[in-house]
C-alpha cells in the first residue's frame, strides 16, 4: 500500500466516522418526531365527537312534569320514555329488534342530554326541537374513520344494519361533528364516548400543588443550608451523598415508601391527591435540592462579602443578598422538577390512584386519578374509542410539560445574571 | 378541628408580632436604653416561640392519634366480645366502628357494634379535648418564657437567626429521613418475607409464580403450604428477564447515545448543537407511560406484523419491543453525559495527537475516548441503573408471566413489573404475596445504589483527573 492509498484509506475512515455520529443524531430526532407524530395522529380526532342530529319532541303524555317545572322536579322526572319515543323515530325501523340496534347508535347519555335541554328551557311541552344527541362509541370512530367496515359481519362490533342506518344518516346530513365537551368535563366513564379527563386534570393540580407547596420551600432552605452555613463536616457530606442517592432511586420505590408509611402506617387516604402529592415531594425533592444549590454556589463571594462588609450578619447577607440572585435559577429548577413529577405513574399506581373514579375530585382528600394514570389506565382498555382519548390525553400532558419547560428556560434567560 | 387550631396558632403569631415590636419600642423609649436588636427582630423572636413548638406538637399529634385510636377500640371492640382472627377482619370491624360514628354505615349495627361507636365518640372527644388543651398550655408556657426574654432586652436577632438555622438544618436532615423511611419500609415487610421463604431460595429459585401463594396469614404455615411456597417465589426469572430487557435497551442507547455526544462534542457546529441537544433532551423529559403506550400501541403490534410476515412467532409483548423503546427513552442521558465528559478532556491533548498528524477521528478513537474512558463507564452505569429501575414501559409493554428465555421475541417480565402486578388493586398485608413485592423492591434499592455508587465514583474520579 502506498501512502496516497493509506491517506484516501485513513480519510475515507474519517468520513465514515463522522457518517455515524451524524447518523445516529439524525436517528435520536427521528424517533422524537415518529413518537410525537404517532401520538398526534391517533389522538386530534378526540377533541372532537360526532353527534347525531335528532328531533326531540316533548310529550306531555310521556312527562308527569308540566310547563315551567322547577329545576328540582325536572332532576327528578324520568326522560326515559321521551328518549325512547324520539330516538326510534330517527329512523324508520320495522320491529323491535331494529329499534334496539338503531337505540345502540346513541351514547348512554341521551337521556341526560334530552333533560338537559329542559333544564335551559322548562317551556318545551308540546313543543318539538333539534337537539344534537352524543352518539356511541361505534359510530364515532366510525365516522372518524378509525373503524373498518369492511370487516366481516361477525368480527365487527357495528351490525349491518346499523351500517344501513349509518348510511341513511350521512345522506341526510344527520351526523356531524362538534367540539368534545365531555372530554374536559367528564370524569372517567366505561363508555369511551362519556369519558373524560376532568377528574384526572383536577387530581393531577392537587398532587402537583401539594408537591409544590411541600418540595419548594423544604427543598429551598435545605440548600441555604448546605450551600451557606453547613460546616465542612461529616454529618454534611453524609447528607450530600443521601441527596445524591435519593435523586437516583427509581420512582416505584417511592410508592412501596408511601404504600408502607404514608397508607398502612400514618393511614391517609387511598387513591387521594394529598397522598400523591406528598410522594412525588418526597420524590422530587432531591431533584430540586440538585439545580437549587448550583443556582446558589453561582452567586459570587464578592456579594456576600460585600454585604458582611457593611454590617450585615451572615443570615442578612445570605437572606437579602444571595437568595434573590439565585431565585430565577432556583425557581426554574423547581418548575422542571414539578413537570418530572406532573409526568410520574408508578408510584401513583402503587398508591391506588388506578381506582375507577367518576366523580372529579372536589378536595385533595378525594379518591382521584391524575393525567399519566388515566393514560395507563386507559391504554389497558380494549375498546377502540379509548386509544383516541389516550393520545388525546398525552396532547394535554405533554402540553402542559411543553408550558413549564418554557417557563423555566425563560425565567433562567431573562432573568438569571451572569457573572464573569 | 386542626383548620381552626392552626387558624389560630397563625392569629396569635401574627399579633405577637405586633405587641413584641411595640412593646421593646416603648421599652426602649421609657428606660431610655438601646435595644440590642431593630424592634422587629424582637417580634418575629415571639412569632416562632408561640408557632414552632405548637405547630411541632400539632404534627406529632395528629401523627399518632388515628394510630392509638385505633388500637384501643380494637382492643375495647375485642373485650366487648368481638370476634375476629386476623388484622384485615380488625381493620373492617374499625372501619365498621368509625362509620357509624360518622352516620355513614347502613348494615346491621349489633350491640357490639353499637358499645364500640360509642367507646370510639368517647375517645375521639377526649384526644380532641385533651389536644386543644395540651396545645394552649404550650402556646401559654413558650410565649411567657420568651416574653420574659424580650423583657430584658436580650440579643433577639442572634437568637433569631440560631432558630432560624435550626430549622435550616431540618429541612436538610428531610433528605436523610426520606432514604430512612425507605429503608426501614421496605425491610420490615422484607424481614417478614423472609422469615418465611428462605434467602436461598428466593436468590436462587427458578419459579416466580406468587399467585400461587394463596396463604392469608404468614404465621400458620403447614408444611404442605411452605413446600408449595417455597418454590412460588425464585428470583433468577426475573433478574434475568430485567438484565436481558436492559442489555437490548443498551444495545440501543449506548452506540446511538455515544455516536451522538461525541459528534456533538466534536464536530457540530455551535448552532446544530444548540437546536439539536435540547431536540434530543426532550426525549428524556418525555413521561414513561407516553413510551409505555407507543411501545404497546403501536411497536408491539408493528414487530409482530412483520414478524408474521417473515414466519416468525413474535409474541406482541415481545422483549424487544419494551427494550428498544427502553432504550430510546435512555438515549439522552448516555448522550448528554459522554458529551459533557468528552467536552473536559483537556484539548492539549488533541493538539498534541493533531500535531503528530493523527485525523480527527483517530484522535478521538485513540486519544480522547481512552482518556475519557471512566466517565464514559459511569455514564453508561448510570444509564443502566435507570433501565433497571424504569417502570412503566415494561409494565405496559413487557410480559407478566416469568419465562427464563434468551429469545428477544419471547415475552418476560421484570423486577418492576412484578411489584406494581403484585401491588395493584387490593391488596392484603401480612401475606406473603404482598411482602414479596417489598422485597423486590429492596433488591432493586441495593442494585440501584450499587451501580450509582459506582457511576459516580467513576465519573468524579475522572474529573478530578483533568481539573
Amino acid at each position: 500500500m502506498t501512502k496516497e492509498e493509506r491517506l484516501k484509506k485513513r480519510h475515507r475512515a474519517e468520513k465514515r466516522f463522522r457518517f455515524y455520529g451524524l447518523t445516529s443524531i439524525f436517528v435520536a430526532l427521528l424517533f422524537v418526531v415518529i413518537l410525537v407524530q404517532n401520538i398526534f395522529s391517533k389522538g386530534s380526532s378526540a377533541f372532537k365527537k360526532t353527534v347525531i342530529t335528532t328531533e326531540v319532541f316533548f310529550d306531555q303524555e310521556l312527562l308527569e312534569i308540566q310547563n315551567g317545572a322547577s329545576q328540582e322536579e325536572i332532576m327528578e322526572a324520568d326522560f326515559y320514555d321521551i328518549m325512547i319515543e324520539n330516538l326510534i323515530k330517527a329512523y324508520p325501523a320495522k320491529d323491535r329488534e331494529q329499534e334496539d340496534q338503531l337505540l345502540k347508535l346513541f351514547s348512554g347519555d341521551a337521556e341526560i342530554e334530552i333533560k338537559k335541554a329542559f333544564l335551559n328551557d322548562n317551556n318545551l311541552i308540546g313543543k318539538t326541537i333539534t337537539l344534537d344527541l352524543t352518539a356511541s362509541d361505534d359510530i364515532d370512530q366510525l365516522h372518524k374513520g378509525n373503524y373498518p367496515r369492511d370487516l366481516p359481519e361477525e368480527r365487527r362490533r357495528i351490525s349491518d344494519f346499523q351500517l344501513v342506518i349509518y348510511d341513511y344518516f350521512v345522506e341526510n346530513k344527520k351526523i356531524s361533528k362538534n367540539f368534545n365537551n365531555y372530554f374536559f368535563n367528564n370524569g372517567d366513564s366505561r363508555d369511551p364516548e362519556l369519558a373524560g379527563i376532568g377528574g384526572a386534570l383536577v387530581g393531577s393540580f392537587y398532587s402537583i400543588l401539594i408537591c409544590l407547596l411541600l418540595a419548594f420551600p423544604v427543598a429551598v432552605l435545605a440548600s441555604i443550608y448546605l450551600e451557606e452555613f453547613a460546616p465542612k463536616n461529616k454529618i454534611t457530606d453524609f447528607i450530600e451523598i443521601n441527596i445524591n442517592n435519593l435523586a437516583a432511586v427509581p420512582s416505584i420505590v417511592y410508592g412501596l415508601l408511601a404504600l408502607q408509611i404514608l397508607l398502612a402506617t400514618i393511614q391517609l387516604p387511598r387513591s387521594t391527591p394529598l397522598v400523591a402529592g406528598i410522594t412525588l415531594a418526597l420524590m422530587t425533592l432531591p431533584r430540586i435540592i440538585i439545580p437549587c444549590r448550583a443556582s446558589l454556589k453561582a452567586v459570587p463571594p464578592s456579594i456576600r462579602e460585600g454585604a458582611l462588609a457593611v454590617g450585615a450578619s451572615k443570615f442578612q447577607s445570605v437572606f437579602h443578598h444571595v437568595v434573590p440572585l439565585a431565585l430565577p435559577g432556583t425557581l426554574s429548577g423547581t418548575i422542571i422538577g414539578l413537570a418530572q413529577a406532573l409526568g410520574e405513574t408508578a408510584p401513583l399506581i402503587l398508591i391506588g390512584m388506578v381506582a375507577f373514579v367518576v366523580d372529579i375530585p372536589s378536595s385533595p382528600v378525594d379518591p382521584s386519578s391524575s393525567l399519566p394514570v388515566q393514560v395507563y389506565l386507559w391504554s389497558e382498555s380494549a375498546e377502540r374509542g379509548f386509544v383516541e382519548k389516550t393520545s388525546a390525553t398525552i396532547m394535554m400532558l405533554l402540553t402542559f410539560l411543553i408550558v413549564m419547560n418554557f417557563v423555566a428556560v425563560y425565567l433562567r434567560q431573562k432573568f438569571e445574571k451572569r457573572w464573569n | 378541628m386542626n383548620f381552626v387550631l392552626l387558624f389560630l396558632i397563625t392569629i396569635f403569631s401574627l399579633s405577637l408580632f405586633f405587641y413584641g415590636r411595640s412593646k421593646t419600642k416603648s421599652i426602649s423609649i421609657e428606660k431610655n436604653i438601646r435595644l440590642n436588636a431593630l424592634p422587629k427582630f424582637y417580634g418575629y423572636y415571639l412569632v416562632l416561640w408561640c408557632s414552632i413548638p405548637a405547630l411541632v406538637f400539632l404534627l406529632v399529634w395528629s401523627l399518632f392519634e388515628p394510630v392509638i385510636i385505633k388500637s384501643i377500640i380494637i382492643e375495647t371492640a375485642a373485650n366487648q366480645g368481638a370476634i375476629f382472627s386476623d388484622k384485615n377482619e380488625a381493620n373492617l370491624i374499625y372501619e365498621k366502628i368509625k362509620a357509624i360514628h360518622l352516620g355513614t354505615y347502613f348494615g346491621d349495627i349489633d350491640s357490639i357494634l353499637k358499645e364500640s361507636a360509642l367507646a370510639y365518640a368517647k375517645f375521639i372527644n377526649l384526644f380532641t379535648n385533651s389536644k386543644v388543651v395540651l396545645i394552649f398550655g404550650i402556646i401559654i408556657a413558650s410565649v411567657i418564657y420568651s416574653l420574659k426574654k424580650i423583657k430584658n432586652n436580650n440579643k433577639a436577632r442572634d437568637d433569631v437567626e440560631v432558630i432560624l438555622k435550626g430549622l435550616l438544618f431540618v429541612s436538610s436532615l428531610i433528605a436523610i429521613l426520606t432514604t430512612l423511611g425507605i429503608i426501614f419500609s421496605l425491610l420490615f415487610e422484607s424481614i417478614k418475607f423472609f422469615s418465611v421463604i428462605n434467602v436461598f431460595d428466593y436468590l436462587f429459585g427458578t419459579n416466580w409464580s406468587p399467585q400461587r401463594a394463596f396463604v392469608r396469614d404468614a404465621s400458620s404455615i403447614t408444611a404442605a403450604e411452605f413446600e408449595e411456597l417455597k418454590d412460588a417465589f425464585g428470583f433468577i426469572p426475573l433478574i434475568a428477564g430485567t438484565s436481558f430487557i436492559a442489555f437490548i435497551a443498551m444495545l440501543v442507547a449506548v452506540p446511538i447515545g455515544l455516536f451522538s455526544g461525541i459528534y456533538m462534542a466534536e464536530y457540530a457546529s455551535i448552532k446544530v448543537r444548540r437546536i439539536s441537544k435540547p431536540i434530543i433532551e426532550i426525549l428524556a423529559g418525555i413521561p414513561t407511560v407516553v413510551y409505555g403506550f407507543f411501545a404497546a400501541l403501536t411497536v408491539g403490534p408493528f414487530f409482530r406484523q412483520v414478524g408474521e410476515n417473515l414466519g416468525l412467532t413474535v409474541s406482541s409483548e415481545s422483549a424487544l419491543a419494551a427494550g428498544l423503546i427502553m432504550g430510546i427513552m435512555i438515549i439522552p442521558y448516555v448522550s448528554s453525559l459522554s458529551d459533557d465528559v468528552i467536552n473536559s478532556v483537556p484539548q492539549s491533548l488533541r493538539d498534541g495527537s493533531y500535531a503528530v498528524g493523527a485525523t480527527k477521528s483517530e484522535t478521538i478513537k485513540q486519544v480522547v475516548i481512552p482518556a475519557a474512558l471512566p466517565g464514559i463507564i459511569g455514564s453508561v452505569l448510570l444509564a443502566v441503573s435507570r433501565a433497571i429501575g424504569e417502570t412503566m414501559i415494561v409494565v405496559m409493554a413487557a410480559g407478566l408471566a416469568a419465562n427464563l428465555t434468551i429469545n428477544p421475541l419471547e415475552s418476560t417480565t421484570t423486577i418492576t413489573t412484578q411489584i406494581v402486578m403484585i401491588l395493584v388493586g387490593d391488596q392484603e398485608f401480612d401475606s406473603p404475596k404482598t411482602q414479596s413485592a417489598f422485597a423486590l423492591g429492596l433488591t432493586l434499592f441495593i442494585a440501584t445504589l450499587i451501580l450509582n455508587y459506582i457511576a459516580q465514583r467513576a465519573v468524579k474520579k475522572y474529573r478530578e483527573k483533568y481539573d
